[in-house]
């Protein structure tokens, strides 16, 4: 695969980014950005079978030398190996069929072409984040799709909400990303190289050595690194503005905030793992995503907003693939994030076929009795959940049994966390399956089927969803590096028993209840109200921002003062200009001067033309006088 | 007798013209006053023709006679004009007639 072609893969959605950005046709752009998006997938999956032929820790690189400063280059460029081929296949893949869905899904809406040029853009962001060679382009990247995030969550910004949520996802996730660029510049600082990999001489290669502020560099830059991946990941306690970007339209939530962007954060923890892995500080990755799955998971039982119960689902399994990563490498958290990528992406496009069929109704309170008249719909999302509950040999089942035996090998408290996370998930899910299906419907619209463009996709992602788990362990295993764990009876006993226990335990409670009626037993207040997490942001950097604004405000009153006077002494100077320079010296002295000079001038030339006659004759013999002596002083 | 007596008289005479001429203000009297300034320069024409080295060629009295002849159809067209500025101004005083000046 030439360079060319793998610079193509994220060139090409910029391009239909770059394009579209200037249609008003919706339809015209959502081809466009299709098309494009058709052509790159086509490449990655060219890339992926290339990649995927390559031994465990093989990679190619490309790099091209970006900036020279003195001595130092900084080069940029893309490498491929199994790990990015992977994420690769599956971001244009799931990508590609959120477009397509998309097409349906935003068929109404006036700015149809502008959102499909975030999206192109946020596609070409991401896949060159995931191609990067450099933590540099990385981080690049990682900002490009932060900022198409932003703009897609606030897509409908009439809606104050949407407008808020955008501004806190943006706001929130920089928190974590200046943990990210301080990381950057002290592995730039420690190593002199931001190139992951470059034959040998690669931050990932070499690896940091040495003492920084008396800890060990490596284990604080990829300590700092994670705190990205925190942010991005939506990991405790930079989750908040996950669930409240649900605010965007629901294929940005699948695409964006379930399948891709934010296991950007799980891929960044992958691709660096060499340092985490010299560091030591696998087991915070592994304990903070372990806590993230359980709380999440917690909060998510007393929601009622159904893609809000998705979010906080996702931030929960985003713990678990940390704790992939953390307990297992990156085999197993990259498993469990290819097939959560997928049946994640079903269960929101399918809670979008659903918003869409209730008439833009969200809250499964007012929902029930969808089975019966959106089929196609109902049972690509029960597909989904069975997926997300890991019900025996669906593929999340599969990646998440990688993930629970690696942490009984390693890390036990962990194990039973997850576990714990594992119950509530099945919980939470058969909760909202029997909120949202069966019975009668409590809405006030008939709820009818989506389109044929819409449920497609839904059912080419309810076979991944099957499927996938099963197919690609054994490669997938293989292919990327880490250690598999034995499995043991008690992990797969555990692992059973707690997707099939917690689907008993939420039919058990919810069975013959009035659902939307009645009171709901798990969702007691600390449940609705998220653990007061918003609370506590609004006490710690809320304060610090009033303060800062208060502090800025001051600065602002100078920054007035200041400009008044510069106003008043700019105006005083030209004032002086004005009336000194202008008014008196080019008016008055110049101007009006000469022309009262000639005036006087003419008046005093006209004195002796007075119609006195005798003095007309005393003038002419003054002349004959003056002409006289002029001609005797001649001689 | 020489040439001075002669040529003092006629200064004299031009004087007497001249100072008519500037104070008066009868327009008449005025044209007196010339003349007499005309006859004194012809007093002087014929006193240097008189004591010239050659008198015979009688420069002096052709001139005399010429400026006097040129002088009396002056007067005739000066009477003219003063009868019709009378006529018209009602007056024949100099210093009523200001018409000329800038109005």
């Amino acid at each position: 695969m030439s360079p060319t072609t793998l610079a193509l893969i994220p060139l090409l959605p910029l391009l239909a980014a770059a394009l579209t950005c200037g249609l008003q046709n919706g339809r015209r752009a959502a081809a466009l950005a299709i098309t494009a998006m058709l052509g790159s997938c086509g490449l990655a999956l060219a890339a992926f079978n290339q990649a995927w032929g390559m031994g465990q820790g093989e990679h190619t690189t490309f790099n091209i030398t970006w900036l020279e400063v003195g001595d130092t280059a900084i080069p940029l460029g893309f490498v491929l190996d199994p790990l990015n081929g992977a994420m690769l296949a599956m971001v244009t893949f799931i990508g590609l069929l959120i477009f397509i869905y998309s097409a349906g899904y935003m068929k109404d809406d006036r700015r149809m072409a502008r959102f499909f040029c975030y999206l192109s853009l946020f596609a070409a962001g991401m896949l060159g984040l995931v191609l990067a060679n450099s933590l540099l382009l990385l981080f690049m990247c990682w900002e490009i799709v932060g900022l198409a995030s932003y703009l897609l969550i606030s897509f409908w910004f009439h809606k104050p909400e949407a407008a808020a949520a955008g501004k806190k996802a943006f706001i929130v996730t920089r928190i974590g990303d200046l943990g990210f660029l301080i990381g950057i510049l002290l592995a730039f600082k420690t190593t002199g190289t931001l190139t992951l990999y470059d034959g040998g001489q690669g931050l990932l290669e070499t690896l940091p050595t040495g003492m920084v502020w008396g800890m060990q560099a490596s284990g604080l830059i990829s300590l700092l690194l994670f705190m990205g991946a925190i942010g991005k990941s939506g990991q405790l306690p930079l989750h908040v503005w996950l669930p409240d970007a649900m605010e965007g339209p629901t294929p940005v939530s699948a695409l964006i905030h379930a399948a891709t962007m934010v296991a950007a954060g799980v891929f960044l923890v992958a691709r660096a793992i060499p340092l985490f892995d010299a560091g030591g500080t696998l087991p915070v990755v592994a304990w903070t995503g372990a806590i993230t799955a359980l709380v999440a998971a917690f909060i998510a039982l007393g929601q009622y907003d159904l893609k809000r119960i998705l979010a906080y689902s996702t931030v929960s399994q985003l713990g678990l693939m940390m704790v992939g990563l953390g307990v297992a490498g990156v085999s197993v958290g990259m498993f469990h994030l290819l097939t959560h990528a997928f049946f994640k992406a079903l269960l929101f496009l399918g809670a979008g076929s659903i918003i869409h069929g209730c008439h833009e109704e969200q809250d499964i309170r007012k929902m029930g009795g969808l089975a019966k008249p959106m089929p196609v719909t109902t049972i690509a999302y029960l597909c989904g959940t069975l997926a997300l509950v890991a019900f025996p040999f669906t593929s999340g089942f599969f990646s998440k049994d990688e993930i629970l035996a690696g942490a009984w090998a390693t890390n036990q408290p962990v194990f039973w966390i997850a576990a714990a996370a594992s119950l509530l998930t099945a919980l939470y899910m058969t909760r909202q399956c029997l909120y949202v299906f069966p019975g009668a419907h409590r809405g006030e619209h008939i709820p009818h089927e989506s389109p044929r463009i819409m449920t497609v996709p839904l059912v080419i992602l309810a076979v991944f969803a099957l499927g996938l788990g099963g197919l690609a362990k054994g490669s997938v295993l293989a292919k990327l590096p880490g250690e598999t764990a034995h499995h043991t009876t008690v992990v797969l006993a555990v692992s059973v028993a707690v997707a099939l226990g917690g689907i008993a335990l939420g039919w058990l409670i919810y069975r013959g209840r009035a659902l939307g009626q009645a009171a709901d037993p798990l969702a007691v207040t600390p449940l609705v109200r998220k653990l007061w997490f918003d609370e506590l942001y609004a006490a710690t950097v809320g304060r610090l921002w009033a303060l800062a604004v208060v502090i800025a405000e001051q600065l602002n009153e100078l920054l007035l003062f200041v400009r008044d006077l510069t106003v008043t002494l700019a105006d005083r100077i030209g004032t002086g200009f004005a009336v000194g320079g202008d008014r008196k010296l080019i008016d008055t002295l110049a101007f009006d001067g000469m022309c009262n000079r000639l005036r006087s001038a003419g008046h005093a030339v006209t004195r002796p033309q007075n119609g006195f006659l005798p003095g007309y004759l005393r003038l002419i013999a003054l002349g004959a006088v003056a002409l006289g002596l002029l001609v005797a002083l001649m001689k | 007798m020489t040439l001075h007596h002669y040529l003092i008289l006629a200064a004299v005479l031009f004087c007497v013209g001249l100072m008519g001429a500037f104070t008066r203000r009868n327009a008449i009297v005025v044209l007196f006053s010339v003349e007499i300034m005309l006859n004194a320069a012809n007093l002087n024409f014929i006193a240097f023709w008189r004591y010239s080295e050659n008198p015979a060629l009688l420069h002096g009295p052709l001139f005399t006679l010429f400026a006097i002849a040129v002088a009396a159809a002056e007067v005739a067209v000066g009477l003219a004009l003063v009868i019709a500025v009378y006529r018209h101004f009602k007056t024949v005083d100099l210093e009523a007639m200001d018409t000329l000046r800038e109005e």
